[in-house]
């Protein structure tokens, strides 16, 4: 379903109700579903777009380096506001949310062509190439480092891989993994995977041989395997990475798993935003194929096939989480699933199925090849072997760095060159947020977890406005399912901002607390269950910065309702002032 | 021990709750044996005459002048009590809120209440603007998004039995604590 | 198959049977758990989260989760009910719910839930005061989606009894809301005579039988009697055993 709506979506510029209905009459679903999916996913569009739409990234971190001087500068090229669309159909403007570029910030895609470090001088010579050629295209003139310059991927994207360590970029030849997983029986590989402690590098870190585990001994004619390829949270890039330079590695990964697992068909679910890796990844897929890494009868081993197919995500961050992204392939609203079952009971279409991140997968034939023992001991005991971390914000040189678990704060800080770090998030939108006197505090799932992203922030920046982008985000993204995400999360926005305009009061931060709580506690993912960590964070690490924006004398009105601003439009209507309420008619007030 | 001042005020409502303060029948003799009236329709006292123990707030917030009103009663009262639907969350004059789509909803609900509407009769075609009459609100405001308020009793309009309730409770110091069948919403 | 199992709720013993749910069990019990998405007959799908309980220290949906031998469950907790009347006040203010002027007042189960959780007092939560779109067009129905809350039963009833899909879920997060199958309900082939348009799918007063408003006085409605829940709690007087769809048919309840 969404490659169809895709398909629609390209060729018309929206997905109107006659091409929903349409779509619901020849896939024999029902007009309203098809609606359900269309308004689900922030790429697709029930009005008509330009034929060029571009979509600056209004990333915290892209704000911080000017996006909102270059949205106005495209304001004014191109006669339109954002979220608007040039009468001739031709160009349209929109914000959209982290498109992982955080490292060569501020950003924008123009259709699948990603425009990089972008200034308000640039725009001009953007807009003129686009009006002249009518191509995102032809943009690119100058490409990025590595497979950035393959011809099927041409970005002027940079991979900013700044530190290699052992595991991702092992120099092991390749498929020497998958061969000796082929050596093994899949039971075998199951017990290498569980006696190297990999845990899922997506955040949660649910051990990953356990989950096979699990999918394996499911009883099930077919079983799937995908990879989350839906890099969302702020601040991560990492899988883009992988995706571009470790693309083989990837899906040698993915082959083992299904070897392991008995898995025949897979699925990599590509976020939106890298639209611009398709190309390249299919590639590679057929590639593989042709050498018979992929296909029936693996490397010569009878009985053993495996192919994979890409699904295009459609813009939901969402979608990143493993039961949402399989509603997702399955054509549906990223809707998650209740649980139990769990995926690798009951996942796609029903069938025991392993989601595992990109870096997850990456791990894998290393781990195979030079076995359990060598990536234990990396790392620390309940998080064994490296890294890949995001790293981008006040920092001199932001990119990926590969580091072995239970590495310091402090030490990732120095290493990314940020002078006058005061507040880190880690693990983006939905991780926590820690001052410097936590800089010490280690990146292992035994003390601080992330899936990748770190984020850091000079003591210039402003520790609410940052929470409350974080927050706007969630809103944003949440699938609306459950009360407590849908409308809880807004009410925390609301508060802080009030705080934010210097209304709040000691009562104001309770609230907060405990509506965070109540949020955390009742929300059906996880979601739900990290949206208020911003917010809640940062008030433990940054209670002053709380506390001097209270006010000390609150009186027993209302400090949120302004009376001259709600009397504006009457007296604009009535053409006189108030009595009451405007000084030069009495003393009252 | 000495009477517990009272004041009463019907802001933005019907004056229906205020008709359920009589609804209490018999038992507001009771309960003037431990209160006096200062500032309330009621004894038809337009002032303050001195600090009230308790402020009974009928109806919302839709001019400046209940602004004005609620305020001089939470700076005269000690305790406030929000009574009814349109004092708690608005009531029937928050309708008015739901015309907030249009980039002017106040002109709008005024052209549709005076001019447009098809049973109107106004050969005039004239908005009312005395400058006697108070300058209306963006939109309308419960009492708690004015100022901070200490209980509240819902209803539409509370019965006699609830205020008699809460009100006998509270002049008392008393937990207010009401059984299943006498909060309602309506 | 039908080994019994037994779980604890608020330290009473009571059986469950294999893939019950919690919700299930309880109800067999004769032990409410508040719910507003969930409804006897249709396939559970926890989203109004009222019905969170803790099982053995984790806060679930009843609805949804199934129970497991030896589990304890906290009901009527201090911390749950906080909870539940959280959820059960931010749907109150997410919609525009003016009991004085509703048609369903007496008989809404979001205004009952209110009642049997004691909400009376004021809360910090704003109002969100959205405007959505009333769909007056059909004859006999009209849907005020202001006073929508979300529970998706009447999308449920619609494709699960009545085999139509008049309803579902479009949009997202704090915009998303109930779409309808066509560009309006009259378009569609939406009856009066449908499951999903009866009384007992809708818990507040957003599908409005036009017509028949106001049927019943005050005093004399559902909840003007007995609270929410009271069905549940006298069950096993009766002996009805619970109406669910087998999942072994799919999602359609009607077999």
């Amino acid at each position: 379903m969404i490659d169809i709506l895709w398909a629609v979506q390209d060729k018309l510029g929206c997905i109107d109700g006659e091409a929903m209905s349409l779509i619901a009459e020849k896939t024999g679903t029902y007009r309203v579903e098809v609606e359900g999916v269309v308004s689900f996913y922030a790429f697709f569009s029930s009005v008509r777009k330009g034929k060029i739409v571009i979509r600056l990234c209004d990333d915290i971190v892209d704000r911080h380096a000017g996006v909102f001087a270059v949205a106005k500068s495209f304001e004014n090229t191109l006669g339109i506001k954002l979220g608007e669309t040039t009468p001739d159909h031709w160009f349209s403007l929109e914000y959209t949310p982290c498109i992982g570029m955080c490292d060569q910030a501020p950003a924008a895609l123009v259709n699948d062509v990603v425009v990089t470090n972008l200034t308000p001088a640039k725009v001009k010579g953007i807009v003129r190439t686009l009006k002249k050629t009518r191509d995102p295209r032809a943009l690119v003139t100058k490409t990025g480092d590595g497979n950035n310059g393959h011809r099927l991927i041409a970005a002027m994207v940079k991979n900013n891989i700044r530190h290699t360590g052992p595991v991702l970029f092992d120099k092991s030849p390749a498929e020497a993994g998958l061969k000796q997983a082929l050596t093994l029986s899949p039971g075998g590989v199951l017990e290498l995977v569980v006696d190297s402690r990999l845990r899922g590098r997506g955040g949660a870190g649910f051990p990953t041989g356990k989950k096979w585990r699990y999918a394996a001994a499911a009883q099930a004619a077919l079983r799937y395997v995908i990879c989350n390829a839906d890099e969302g949270e702020p601040g991560t890039f990492k899988d883009r990475v992988l995706l571009t330079e470790r693309a083989q590695l990837l899906i040698e990964g993915m082959t083992i798993a299904a070897y392991a697992v008995g898995a025949a068909e897979g699925i990599l679910y590509l976020r939106a935003e890298y639209r611009y890796l398709k190309a390249y990844l299919e590639h590679i897929l057929a590639r593989r194929r042709s050498r018979g890494l992929l296909g029936d009868n693996i490397m010569g081993k009878a009985g053993f096939h495996f192919d994979i197919r890409i699904q295009m995500g459609a813009g939901a961050y969402i979608c990143g989480e493993e039961s949402s992204l399989i509603s997702s392939c399955e054509g549906k609203r990223g809707e998650p699933k209740n649980r139990p079952p769990f995926p690798v009971q009951s996942g796609y279409l029903g069938l025991p199925t392993v989601v595992n991140n990109v870096e997850t997968f990456c791990c894998v034939p290393p781990l195979i090849a030079r076995g359990p023992k060598w990536f234990t001991s990396i790392g620390t005991p309940h998080s064994s072997g490296t890294k890949l971390l995001s790293v981008s914000g006040d920092c001199t040189r932001p990119g990926v760095y590969e580091l072995p678990f239970g590495v310091s704060v402090q030490d990732v800080l120095d290493k990314a060159g940020a002078k006058d770090p005061a507040a880190v998030l880690i693990g983006g939108a939905s991780g926590d947020m820690i001052g410097r006197p936590e800089f010490q505090r280690r990146i292992c799932f035994e003390d601080l977890p992330t899936a990748g992203a770190i984020t850091t922030f000079s003591s210039h920046r402003n520790v609410l406005e940052i929470a409350n982008y974080y927050m706007d985000f969630f809103i944003d993204e949440s699938c609306g399912y459950c009360t407590p995400c849908r409308v809880g999360n807004v009410f925390m926005k609301q508060g802080l901002e009030k705080i934010m305009q210097g209304l709040g009061e000691a009562g104001d931060l309770d609230y907060l607390r405990e509506l965070g709580k109540t949020i955390i506690a009742t929300s059906r993912c996880g979601l739900g269950h990290t949206s208020p960590n911003p917010i809640l964070s940062s008030m433990k690490s940054f209670p002053l910065v709380y506390s001097a924006l209270l006010n000390a004398h609150p009186n027993e009105f209302q400090a949120g309702f302004n009376i001259q601003s709600a009397l504006d439009e009457a007296r604009v209507i009535a053409k006189r002032r108030s009595l009451i309420y405007d000084v030069s008619y009495g003393d009252e007030e | 021990m000495r009477k517990k001042r009272v004041a009463t005020v019907s802001l933005a409502g019907c004056f229906g709750c205020h008709m359920s303060l009589l609804d209490m029948d018999e038992r507001i003799l009771e309960l003037l044996q431990d209160v006096e009236f200062d500032r309330s329709p009621l004894n038809d006292l337009k002032k303050f005459t001195r600090r009230c123990d308790l402020g009974i707030i009928e109806g919302g917030c839709c001019n400046e002048d209940n602004v004005h009103t609620l305020r001089d009663f939470r700076n005269n009262c000690d305790v406030l009590v929000a009574v009814g639907q349109c004092a708690i969350m608005g009531g029937l004059p928050v309708m008015r809120n739901a015309i907030m789509h249009s980039d002017d909803p106040l002109r709008e609900c005024l052209e549709e209440a005076y001019c447009s509407s098809p049973r109107v009769y106004n050969p005039s075609n004239q908005i009312p603007n005395d400058p006697a009459l108070p300058l209306l609100l963006d939109k309308v405001y419960t009492c708690v998004d004015v100022v901070k308020i200490d209980y509240q009793i819902p209803g539409c309009p509370p019965s006699g039995d609830v205020l008699w309730a809460t009100l006998s409770a509270l002049v008392r110091n008393e937990p207010i604590d009401l059984p299943y069948d006498m909060v309602k919403y309506d | 198959m039908n080994k019994t199992m037994r779980i604890t709720v608020d330290g009473r013993k009571i059986r469950a049977s294999p893939g019950q749910t919690i919700m299930d069990a309880c109800d067999d019990a004769g032990v409410y758990v508040p719910r507003l998405c969930d409804v006897e007959g249709l396939v559970p799908q926890g989203s109004c989260r009222v019905c969170t309980v803790k099982a053995d220290g984790h806060t679930v949906a009843a609805c949804t989760e199934p129970a497991e031998p030896g589990m304890k469950v906290e009901n009527d907790t201090l911390e749950i009910k906080n909870y539940r009347r959280d959820l059960v006040r931010m749907l109150f203010h997410e919609g525009n719910h003016l009991c004085p002027i509703c048609e369903a007042s007496g008989r809404c189960e979001l205004q009952a839930m209110a009642y049997r959780l004691r909400i009376s007092q004021a809360t910090k939560y704003p109002y969100l005061q959205p405007v959505r779109p009333v769909d007056a067009s059909h004859p006999d129905i009209a849907l005020d989606n202001n006073r929508c809350i979300l529970c998706g039963r009447c999308i449920r009833a619609s494709r699960d009894v009545d085999g139509k899909h008049v309803f579902e879920y479009v949009g997202r997060g704090i915009h998303k809301r109930i779409g309808v199958n066509a560009e309006n309900l009259a378009a569609t082939n939406a009856s009066i005579d449908d499951y999903a348009m009866s009384l007992e799918v809708c818990p507040v007063g957003c599908i409005i039988r036009k017509r028949e408003g106001f049927f019943a006085p005050i005093g004399a409605r559902q909840f003007d009697r007995e609270p929410i829940g009271m069905d549940v709690e006298t069950r096993q007087e009766h002996h009805v055993p619970k109406r669910r769809p087998d999942p072994a048919f799919g999602n359609d309840g009607t077999k």
